[in-house]
């Protein structure tokens, strides 16, 4: 039980229930979706874009608890950051939940993502997790308008 | 006289083995997952194998392993017979009509695009139309789409009602002059629900249409007797009953059979072979190109043995209690919908909690031991149909007991302790 209340935190259920930034953005400057068809998690991350830093995020779509409270995470960490800072955050944010070495002061930079920590006792859940943060990882470089975790 | 009570009690016994006994005979059950005593809930996935199966590819690797059809050496005349055995008891266990109609393929998806592209490719053309089901698998849909591309021909689907039934008014209707084939699910993997197939074909057959019945999820529940159903192909994996992966059986009726051009060339499939001209082999070979999976066959022939013993009907009878029981319990927690309520179903119990996810809900039974099935179920369609993305996918075999599915619905319960 208790690696399942370390993976179904409070804070996760509570971004579950009322997720931040759930909204389709009218004037986007970019907007990718995201899909598991594993499991038929959908999303659509909309971006607007000043130059290098992403000044505002948003998301719709469906999924489990996790991708969902992930998704609405990520909306509210990477606002106001620079592209190559929310890089960079994404790979901080994937050796948690993969269970991966961490650098120096990672648990800092990622402050309330730590919450997704406990993903990586259930390694079925990683895509859910990360189905977000790909999406985004697509939307700010040139990739396809559509990215699948399979 | 004594010895001959006893001999006839053993004769008995080693013919008969009880529904309820028949638990200890799978190895893997006996494993604890997440330090809970596992509840196999996943058998439209795949089934567990009893120790016979496993016993029988041992033997054969240690005692008769060589190529079929080839050798006259000693050992390749052992491999052909194990081989051709299992043949023989496949024959017998669908009541089909002779030993020739039983093609070894690798598995039901492979049996649907044999037909798709041999039988299919020769006899839909432009204009032309495929029918299928609003319930079938991927499997069942995916082979037909590609035929229907290739040739310019349209994919009609049957609707299905909100209880998951085909409504068969409407299948009527769809079956019209340029119906060149029907291809239907005996039991939906998604849903449970049992399709009235001997009707649906006599229906086709009045328009002398043919039909392909995908029983993946049929044969493991049910006695199945091709003959008395009347279709012309019926397609099953040796895997989802009780046998090993890589192997399955199409059946055809050997009119249409002999009739249809080879599905893959090679070895095996041969009588004569010249640069200028080769003559195919009679059947079932000529649909058998290269070395089979020989071990797969052998092992599928164990598990119609052990079948045989416990006997389909009662795996039918026990599974439609268990299934009864299953319903029941699961209606009483609370958001809980079921998604394929016909009035004839086997085996499986599809449903979604109000607020939670399928995922979610797996995650949780894991952790409790429990292993069902959360997504789409191959059958994408399906989920449309009842406005879901997935459903969470309990799926019973005879060696499930009423106990695990208390426990099942305990672990529902959790859920929503932990996920409010």
């Amino acid at each position: 039980m208790s690696a399942l209340r370390e993976l179904y935190q409070e804070v996760i259920l509570d971004h579950n229930k009322s997720p931040r930034n759930f909204r389709a953005m009218e004037d986007a400057t970019k907007h990718v979706e995201g899909y598991n068809p594993l499991c038929g998690d959908h999303y659509t991350i909309y971006l607007k874009l000043r130059g290098d830093v992403i000044e505002d995020v948003s998301f719709t779509g469906s999924g489990c608890a996790i991708s969902k409270a992930s998704a609405s995470f990520m909306s509210a960490m990477v606002k106001g950051k620079t592209k190559e800072e929310a890089e960079s955050l994404f790979g901080e944010f994937h050796a948690l939940v993969t269970g991966g070495e961490q650098s120096d002061g990672s648990l800092d930079r990622l402050g309330k993502l730590a919450a997704f920590s406990g993903v990586s006792e259930f390694p079925a859940r990683v895509k859910c997790a990360s189905l977000a943060w790909h999406t985004l990882h697509a939307a700010l470089g040139s990739d396809a308008a559509k990215v699948s975790t399979e | 006289m004594q010895t001959t009570t006893q001999t006839a009690a053993q004769d008995l016994m080693d013919r008969f083995i009880a529904v309820r006994g028949c638990r200890h005979h799978f190895p893997l059950l006996r494993q604890r997952v997440n330090g809970k005593a596992l509840v196999y809930f996943d058998n439209a996935a795949t089934s567990q194998k009893p120790q016979v199966v496993i016993d029988a590819i041992m033997r054969y690797y240690e005692e008769e392993n060589s190529n079929i059809h080839r050798g006259v050496h000693f050992l390749s005349e052992q491999a052909t017979q194990a081989y051709e055995a299992a043949r023989v008891k496949v024959q017998r266990f669908l009541n089909a009509a002779h030993e020739k109609e039983i093609i070894f393929v690798r598995g039901t998806t492979e049996g649907i695009n044999l037909v798709a592209q041999s039988y299919g490719r020769k006899h839909v053309g432009p204009g032309d139309e495929v029918l299928i089901s609003a319930m079938e698998h991927h499997s069942n849909i995916v082979p037909w789409q590609m035929l229907c591309e290739e040739k310019g021909a349209s994919l009609r689907v049957a609707p299905i009602n909100d209880a998951g039934e085909i409504i068969l008014e409407e299948y009527e209707r769809l079956l019209t002059s340029r119906t060149r084939i029907v291809g239907l699910v005996h039991v939906s993997n998604a849903l449970g629900t049992i399709n009235p197939v001997k009707r649906m074909t006599a229906m086709a057959h009045k328009r002398g249409i043919p039909v392909l019945v995908d029983g993946a999820q049929a044969v493991p529940h049910m006695k199945v007797d091709v003959q008395d159903l009347g279709c012309e192909f019926y397609a099953f994996s040796s895997h989802k009953t009780f046998g090993p992966t890589g192997i399955g059986v199409l059946y055809g009726k050997s009119a249409l059979l002999e009739a249809m051009p080879p599905y893959q060339g090679g070895g095996d499939m041969i009588k004569s072979v010249t640069f200028a001209k080769t003559v195919y082999n009679d059947l079932p070979h000529k649909f058998e190109a290269g070395t089979p999976n020989i071990e797969g066959t052998i092992g599928l022939g164990a598990a119609i043995d052990y079948l045989n013993k416990i006997d389909m009907e009662r795996v039918g009878a026990f599974e439609h209690d268990l299934l009864d029981y299953a319903t029941k319990a699961l209606s009483a927690v609370p958001g809980v919908r079921v998604i394929g309520t016909a009035r004839e179903k086997a085996a499986v119990l599809s449903f979604v909690i109000d607020g939670i996810h399928p995922h979610d809900i797996g995650t949780i039974l894991d952790n409790e031991g429990i292993a069902v099935r959360t997504g789409h179920h191959c059958a994408q369609p399906v989920m449309q149909r009842f406005g879901v993305i997935a459903t969470v996918r309990a799926s019973f075999a005879f060696y499930n007991t009423k106990e695990e599915v208390d426990t099942f619905v305990a672990a529902l319960h959790t859920v929503r302790e932990v996920l409010g």
